[in-house]
């Protein structure tokens, strides 16, 4: 029975149709969509027993932006911006995923300085995303300093990543065949400063906030979700990876240039938020490792193959799927072309939006400052759950 | 036995207190990282390679007009549809002119009849849609735009983000009355 049907007239449209409980004493409780405590405007419906969580149901919908929709009416090179924006931590992985179904489509091959340039700037792009995210995510705990230190290294990160990207966080620098901008010698230097300096910085963190006994005991045990929950609902990256899934597309599906370095997918067993943070913590220190190897490994050549495609290109006729390891999980882009220059359907898998639906189980009987930390250690970004 | 642990444990935990005081106070007596816009701006090197609005490249031998020879390929590159190129009109030929081409045509001579000048008048890229995507300077051939590195727009009206690249070009052409009529009825 709805609320609506039960004669209810105050709330919008989710209130009124929110199932009504078994229990009489409870209250209502609608998070966001302007909280603080949910990123961006997600809202969540919750039902209060006292402090305890009976039920939560996330509300979709409040930042769509019919990127989907767009991909049919623009080429598919001018869709490469929409990419860039869907999610705002992780623009490079969307990048990589879009261009990567084109080109497996039309069959291209990419110049192998391409695909280092490619892995370089996806691996800086994902430090720059796990660093927003601890900063966001402890402060949602309650510790305000923490996003200070995490946003002056991030701060460095997005300057370096703007000398071939051109831009400091809807990056859109990956071209079908290749990359729009080489690597400048200064770009290569400026990293390799910057790596040394960040594995000093790691330490830190660790001592000031993952060794910390408040967060501690505000995260381990909470939240548990284990691998056969994950598989259920999809759940993938690093979340799926704190539940002991060593689910890694970077290592699943052979990424070339990835085969030939020295890294490790981290995991972790216990399945709680602590290990959702750990394994991100190990992520950091992994993509600093892979950034450092491909940077000595680099070639030289072409960014951009010959012939890559023109304004008017057509894509051949039929369907590609390409998925890519963002820092959120498994981005994937369904394309199907029927060898126009538009696509005829571009499918977007998110992986919040997989990550997301795990979180009504997860939450259901904790306290309601234990369901914000389970929300935070999932990494929610919202634009890219609506897309 | 946890009764005892209960009142320990707390006592053990402050030790995080204290590691989280020495790295503030190490960070304390740190310079300071923030730049104080606007008293202070970035240094240049970190804006050379910011994509700011997109500008055109002056012609190699005419400072004074731009690269641009209008054919309308970065137009329809756009992703976000917000470039309006206008090309110069075609010259008007008076009934007399017409005659006298005609008249050398029927003795045989070889005839130039004035033809649309490959240019620009109206260059104006609408920088409130503007992506900074850069298709447009990748698609043009020949490569007559850059972006700037220009970090301060601002403007209190969306009209203010009506960027007219032709400014900086004195020597380009004008257009006519009726050519910037019709796009301000657009
Ligand atoms: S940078 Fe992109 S959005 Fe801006 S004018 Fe050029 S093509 Fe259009
Ligand atoms: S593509 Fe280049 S030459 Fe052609 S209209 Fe645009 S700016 Fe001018």
């Amino acid at each position: 029975m709805h609320y609506e049907q039960l004669g209810v007239t105050e709330g919008d449209f989710y209130n009124r149709n929110f199932e009504k409980g078994a229990r009489e004493d409870t209250m209502i409780l609608n998070l966001g969509p302007q909280h603080p405590a949910t990123h961006g405007v997600l809202r969540v419906i919750v039902e209060l027993d006292g402090e305890y969580v009976i039920r939560a149901e996330p509300v979709l919908g409040y930042l769509h932006r019919m990127h989907e929709k767009m991909g049919e009416v623009k080429t598919l090179s001018q869709f490469i911006p929409n990419t860039g924006r869907i999610d705002y931590g992780h623009a490079l992985g969307w990048n990589w995923a879009f261009v990567g179904a084109v080109e497996r489509l039309a069959g291209f091959e990419v110049p192998e300085r391409a695909q280092y340039i490619r892995v370089i700037t996806t691996e800086i792009n994902r430090i720059t995303s796990h660093l927003l995210w601890w900063g966001a995510f402890t402060l949602d705990l309650g510790a305000i300093t923490p996003i200070m230190y995490a946003f002056d290294d991030r701060e460095h990160l997005l300057d370096i990543l703007q000398m071939p990207t051109g831009s400091r966080l809807t990056h859109s620098s990956f071209r079908i065949g290749g990359v729009c901008t080489d690597l400048s010698e200064k770009f290569i230097e400026t990293v390799r400063d910057f790596i040394p300096k960040m594995r000093e910085r790691l330490p830190m963190y660790r001592d000031l906030v993952t060794d910390n006994v408040i967060l501690r005991k505000r995260l381990e045990g909470v939240g548990v979700m284990d691998a056969d929950m994950c598989r259920r609902y999809g759940v993938t990256g690093p979340v799926a990876r704190g539940s002991g899934l060593a689910y890694d597309v970077r290592q699943a599906e052979h990424f070339p240039i990835y085969e030939g370095l020295d890294w490790q997918v981290a995991v972790r067993t216990e399945g709680d938020s602590m290990a959702r943070y750990l394994v991100r913590m190990d992520e950091m220190e992994q993509s600093l490792n892979i950034i450092e190897q491909a940077l000595a490994a680099l070639p030289a050549g072409p960014v951009l193959m010959k012939n890559a495609p023109k304004v008017l290109w057509k894509a051949p006729k039929g369907e590609s799927y390409f998925a890519v390891e963002g820092a959120r999980g498994k981005i994937g882009v369904h394309l199907v072309s029927n060898g126009g220059e538009f696509a005829y359907k571009v499918k977007l898998r998110s992986p919040c939006f997989s990550n997301l639906s795990a979180y009504a189980e997860a939450a259901r009987g904790t306290i309601l400052a234990d369901a914000v930390a389970i929300l935070g250690s999932l990494d929610l970004v919202i634009p890219e759950i609506d897309r | 036995m946890s009764m005892i642990r209960k009142v320990l444990e707390p006592i053990g935990d402050l030790w995080s207190l204290v590691v989280g005081l020495r790295i503030t106070g190490r960070n304390f007596t740190r310079p300071q990282v923030t730049v104080h816009y606007p008293r202070e701006q970035v240094p240049t090197d970190l804006t050379d390679s910011y994509r700011g609005p997109i500008a055109l490249v002056p012609h190699p031998r005419d400072a004074t007009k731009s690269k641009c020879t209008a054919c309308m390929i970065c137009v329809g590159a756009c992703p976000s549809q917000c470039i309006t190129v206008v090309k110069a009109p075609a010259p008007v030929i008076t009934p007399e002119q017409e005659k006298t081409f005609q008249e050398a045509e029927a003795r045989g001579e070889e005839v130039e009849r004035p033809v649309a000048p490959r240019e620009p008048v109206i260059w104006i890229n609408d920088f409130s849609l503007c992506s900074l995507c850069g298709m447009c300077v990748e698609a043009c051939p020949p490569r007559c735009l850059t972006f700037s590195h220009e970090l301060n727009a601002v403007g209190t009206s969306r009209d203010a983000f009506l960027h007219n690249l032709l400014i900086p070009y004195p020597g380009s052409l004008k257009p006519t009355p009726e050519q910037v009529q019709k796009l301000q009825e657009r």
